[in-house]
């Protein structure tokens, strides 16, 4: 980068080099002691043809420079602590503070997965009532912990759906999807070996009951749903639902990820939902880290309890806690050692401080929130459904005659130091909005004005929109070249270049 | 508690502004017979003050390593965490962001995540890295399924060094699809390259194996690699990134995809997760991989920025034909590893991974000098090994235990036929005085 680039960007957020180019031989940021022991020379402990000459080029900086790198690298970065995210589907909630000194205190933190169970009492019995509050919340059966995150829930969801019928001596090949489904459910069911069959929903984004009776037949293993759905309708037939696919032997699968809307107003478990998950860094507060790390509880109905991974952390008679191997019916472990322990925890201390009333007005705040900001843009952006809304809605920005996509508008909502809505999915152009229950009036007012004056400048200043962010430390991306000529790492300057 | 900051007033005002009498009037398309109509049964609400004391108390409930000597891996190890790790890592911008679809505004966390892509690379000799998975048996399980669409076989040969739980995972997520697993028994602690080459053939897609294996062993992946290749099979390395600070990379040994779990590097222990699943392959599988890549790119200034590329092997775009389901990863525990590395630097891994080898070693010459105790396998060691003891195993735990040791892992059961065996991990952080008290309560059990 040259000199004018640097000023060109200086003040808060100046350019920021690669961790490589800071790199000064002999440096660390790490203090160790000096070996205690014997030394135990590596050619004579190891083979001689697996010992490598040097160690790794890792980069070289002192503890000033790693510190000021990946402060920097925080400043250019948007997040719930600075901003909001109206981002459908993906429930960009608070993250409270308290839960991040819980997964600190070492009593929760320093502890090994092979200790005696006898040392993890605390822990234990934290995972358990975790456990209980969950399958209290679906309505359900039973709930693992284990699974990684809600795509990992999936996966977990349908080996057991697929567990379940090959007990009974069936093979069911096929899962059913709504339109609007999310991505990973059909990438799920692909990954266990079933394929998918899309369900229609009519013009008011419901599923079309007579598309579903269609194509539920005895070769159908379950029906994947989300609901509300991801349109942020809640879908009234969804028992019907369940009864039809029930009659032919088949299973109903909720995708957990707008349990936003329904907290303590309706469980699954009461709408005939057989198998769900949760995704926790949505519904419970867990932060989104820049992408993870998640969890994905699974809760299932009774009938599906033996099907379940182990192991399960359970109760003893004699009021002790502890870990409980999977019968032979369970599909087995989805992942090493017991779950995304820290991510729960957050989850416990989330449950524990609303309870049942605090949960229940999470639901009523967002979608209140919602649906106020859904009357507040109807008159700006098209809104292809019919009020009420859960806990999100989609809405059609309609500037194509001034050249403005959808892209565009998202893009100068970052200018207004908002985070862009979800885009583009479930329905063409749209926007999908959900503005969590956690934000004050004047901020939904303020986010409802950005979005009047966006609507305006489109049909005013649109060349504006086409270049937004005018604001951020980089402006719109060359991802094509990105693509096609893939750049995925820095390479060392003495070493060949592994790029095409 | 709660997080709530709508008054009365202001949700009067809303429901003004939509002509909606009541909040429960929005909650209409519900019906009747699904609604519940009693609270959920949860405990009462606390204050923070009371959740603060309800979360100690369970902490308090637990004896951890904050005061007890630990020498149990088993694929979890207790190495030592700089102090910037947690307080870089810690900052809410980084705890609280999204995954960075949005690249302008989200310059920071792509930056790190290319970072990231790339140490692993440095670590493992490869050429890709992906910018994170779940953590290590899924990573392999993932690899498999790689190799399967890679080469359109049915059969994966794994040994059975590798750890069970990942060879439970990878059992786990192939029971629907018709791809077999053969596991090639190792009675010697590592893998024989001659048993493998007799489990082999056109039908493997791939051979997976783990080093330092479950038994803290080094497999020969040289020669293992070449026996995988005269049959046309991808290997799939499991390591331990510590050892790779000593160890050749597996991409000079011939390895096509590399994984792991990376706890090791940065990762609070936290009973095992979360922690991290690393995947780096060679540069023309690359197209096959799961989860997201962040790749360098310009913006219109002709700036370099980053940006999550090759999206169209993702879920969200390709659906049923996508790579993985994978979506939500690892973000915040990449960037901990970043930072992690990046500390360390070049001599600071290599001086990690000389003193785990260095105190291993230590250990394992003292314990084998106690009557009543030998070292269960010949083949050479990195970190972690095994003891098999005349004592009754669960005795001498329980003795270390009393006196505030943890002094291992019992292997009987993973594995039935070494229930007369512990498996020993020794890392930087255990000193000479800790080892010599192991070794003692061993010796008093």
């Amino acid at each position: 980068m040259n000199a004018t680039d640097k000023i060109a960007g200086a003040g808060l957020v100046p350019p920021e080099k690669l961790i490589f180019e800071l790199s000064h031989p002999g440096l660390t940021a790490v203090s160790l002691a000096d070996g205690d022991v014997p030394a135990a020379p590596p050619a004579r402990v190891l083979p001689a043809e697996l010992l490598a000459q040097s160690s790794p080029p890792l980069p070289e900086v002192g503890e000033l420079d790693l510190v000021r790198h990946f402060t920097r690298l925080a400043h250019r970065l948007f997040s719930v602590d600075s901003n909001f995210y109206p981002l459908g589907s993906c429930t960009m909630k608070y993250n409270p503070k308290v839960n991040e000194r819980a997964v600190a205190m070492p009593g929760l933190c320093h502890l090994h997965p092979l200790q005696p169970e006898a040392d993890l009492q605390g822990i234990l019995e934290l995972l358990y009532h975790t456990r209980v509050f969950l399958e209290e919340i679906a309505g359900l059966a039973e709930a693992t912990l284990q699974p990684c995150a809600g795509a990992h829930g999936e996966m977990t969801g349908v080996m057991i759906i697929n567990a379940y019928h090959r007990h009974r001596g069936e093979d069911r090949p096929k899962i059913l999807t709504p339109d609007s489904a999310h991505g990973t459910n059909p990438a799920t069911c692909a990954m266990c070996g079933r394929h998918t069959s899309t369900v229609a929903s009519g013009p008011d984004g419901r599923v079309d009951m007579a598309d579903l009776r269609a194509k539920v037949d005895s070769s159908t293993a379950a029906m994947m749903i989300t609901n509300p759905s991801t349109v942020g309708l809640f879908d009234p037939q969804i028992a019907e639902m369940a009864r039809i696919l029930h009659d032919q032997g088949a299973l109903l699968y909720l995708d957990g990820a707008n349990m936003n809307a329904i907290l303590g107003i309706t469980r699954p478990g009461d709408f005939g939902v057989d198998v769900m998950h949760f995704n926790v860094h949505k519904t419970f507060s867990t932060p989104h880290g820049c992408g993870g790390p998640g969890a994905g509880p699974v809760a299932v109905a009774e009938h599906l309890r033996p099907f379940l991974p182990g192991p399960q952390v359970v109760k003893h008679d004699d009021g002790s806690f502890g870990w409980a191997s999977p019968g032979p019916l369970s599909i087995g472990r989805v992942r090493s050692f017991y779950g995304q322990i820290s991510v729960l925890i957050r989850t416990y201390a989330y449950i524990r401080a609303l309870g049942a009333d605090g949960l229940r007005q999470v639901s009523e705040k967002a979608v209140l929130s919602a649906n106020y900001l859904a009357a507040l843009l109807k008159d700006h952006y098209r809104l292809p459904f019919t009020p009420p809304f859960a806990h999100e809605f989609i809405m059609v920005p309609e500037f194509r005659e001034h050249g403005v996509t959808e892209l565009d508008v998202a893009k100068r909502l970052i200018d207004y130091a908002i985070h862009p809505p979800t885009m583009s999915w479930p329905v063409a152009h749209c926007l999908m909005i959900e503005p969590t229950e956690c934000e004050s009036l004047a901020t939904l007012d303020e986010f409802a004005d950005a979005m009047i004056a966006i609507a305006e400048e489109a049909k005013t200043t649109p060349d504006r929109l086409h270049h937004a962010p005018l604001t951020m430390p980089v402006q719109r991306l060359d991802e094509v070249t990105a693509a096609r000529k893939p750049d995925l790492r820095w390479n060392p300057p003495d070493e060949p270049s592994t790029q095409s | 508690m709660n997080y709530l900051q709508l008054n009365d007033s202001d949700v009067q005002r809303m429901l003004n502004a939509m002509g909606v009498e009541r909040v429960a009037d929005l909650f209409r398309d519900i019906p009747a017979a699904s609604r519940l109509d009693h609270p959920l049964a949860l405990p009462g609400p606390l204050s923070e003050m009371e959740l603060l004391a309800d979360l100690q108390r369970l902490a308090n409930a637990n004896h951890g390593l904050d005061e007890l000597t630990c020498f149990l891996g088993g694929g979890m190890y207790d190495h030592f965490i700089p102090t910037v790790v947690d307080e870089l890592a810690s900052q809410s911008e980084f705890v609280t962001a999204y995954t960075p679809y949005q690249a302008e505004a989200s310059q920071g966390a792509l930056q790190a995540f290319y970072e990231y892509q790339t140490l692993i690379c440095l670590l493992t000799g490869m050429d890709v890295s992906n910018a994170s998975l779940y953590e290590g048996a899924t990573a392999a399980a993932e690899a498999v399924l790689m190799a399967r669409a890679a080469t359109g076989r049915k059969q994966v040969v794994v040994s059975a060094t590798v750890h069970p739980h990942t060879r439970e995972t990878l059992a786990t997520y192939l029971a629907a699809l018709p791809m077999q697993i053969v596991t090639v028994e190792a009675p010697a602690g590592v893998t024989s390259p001659e048993a493998l080459r007799a489990h082999v053939g056109e039908q493997t897609a791939a051979v997976l194996i783990q080093t330092p294996n479950v038994f803290g062993c080094v497999e020969r992946l040289d020669l293992l690699s070449n026996i995988a290749h005269d049959c046309g099979a991808m290997v799939i390395a499991s390591v331990d990134p510590v050892s790779c600070g000593l160890l050749k990379t597996p991409g000079s040994l011939g390895v096509y995809i590399a994984v792991g779990d990376a706890q090791a590097l940065g990762i609070p222990l936290s009973l095992g997760g979360p922690s991290l699943g690393f995947m780096a392959c060679k540069r023309e599988h690359m197209r096959r991989m799961p989860g997201r890549l962040v790749g360098a790119t310009t913006d219109r200034s002709g700036r370099r920025a980053f940006c999550l590329t090759l999206q169209t092997r993702e879920q969200h775009i390709r659906r049923e034909r996508a790579t993985s389901n994978i979506c939500t990863n690892q973000g915040l525990c990449a960037l901990r590893v970043a930072i992690h590395l990046s500390a360390l630097g070049r001599g600071g891994l290599a001086q990690v991974a000389r003193l785990c080898l260095d105190k291993a070693h230590y250990a394992a010459e003292r314990i084998a000098g106690l009557t009543g105790f030998e070292l269960r396998f010949a083949a050479p060691f990195f970190k972690e090994f095994v003891v098999r003891t005349t004592k009754n195993v669960d005795a001498v735990l329980g003795h270390a235990r009393r006196r505030g040791i943890l002094a291992g892992v019992p292997l009987g059961p993973w594995y039935p036929e070494l229930s007369d065996c512990l498996l020993v991990a020794v890392t930087e952080k255990r000193t000479r005085d800790e080892i010599d008290r192991l070794a003692a309560a061993l010796n008093e059990a």
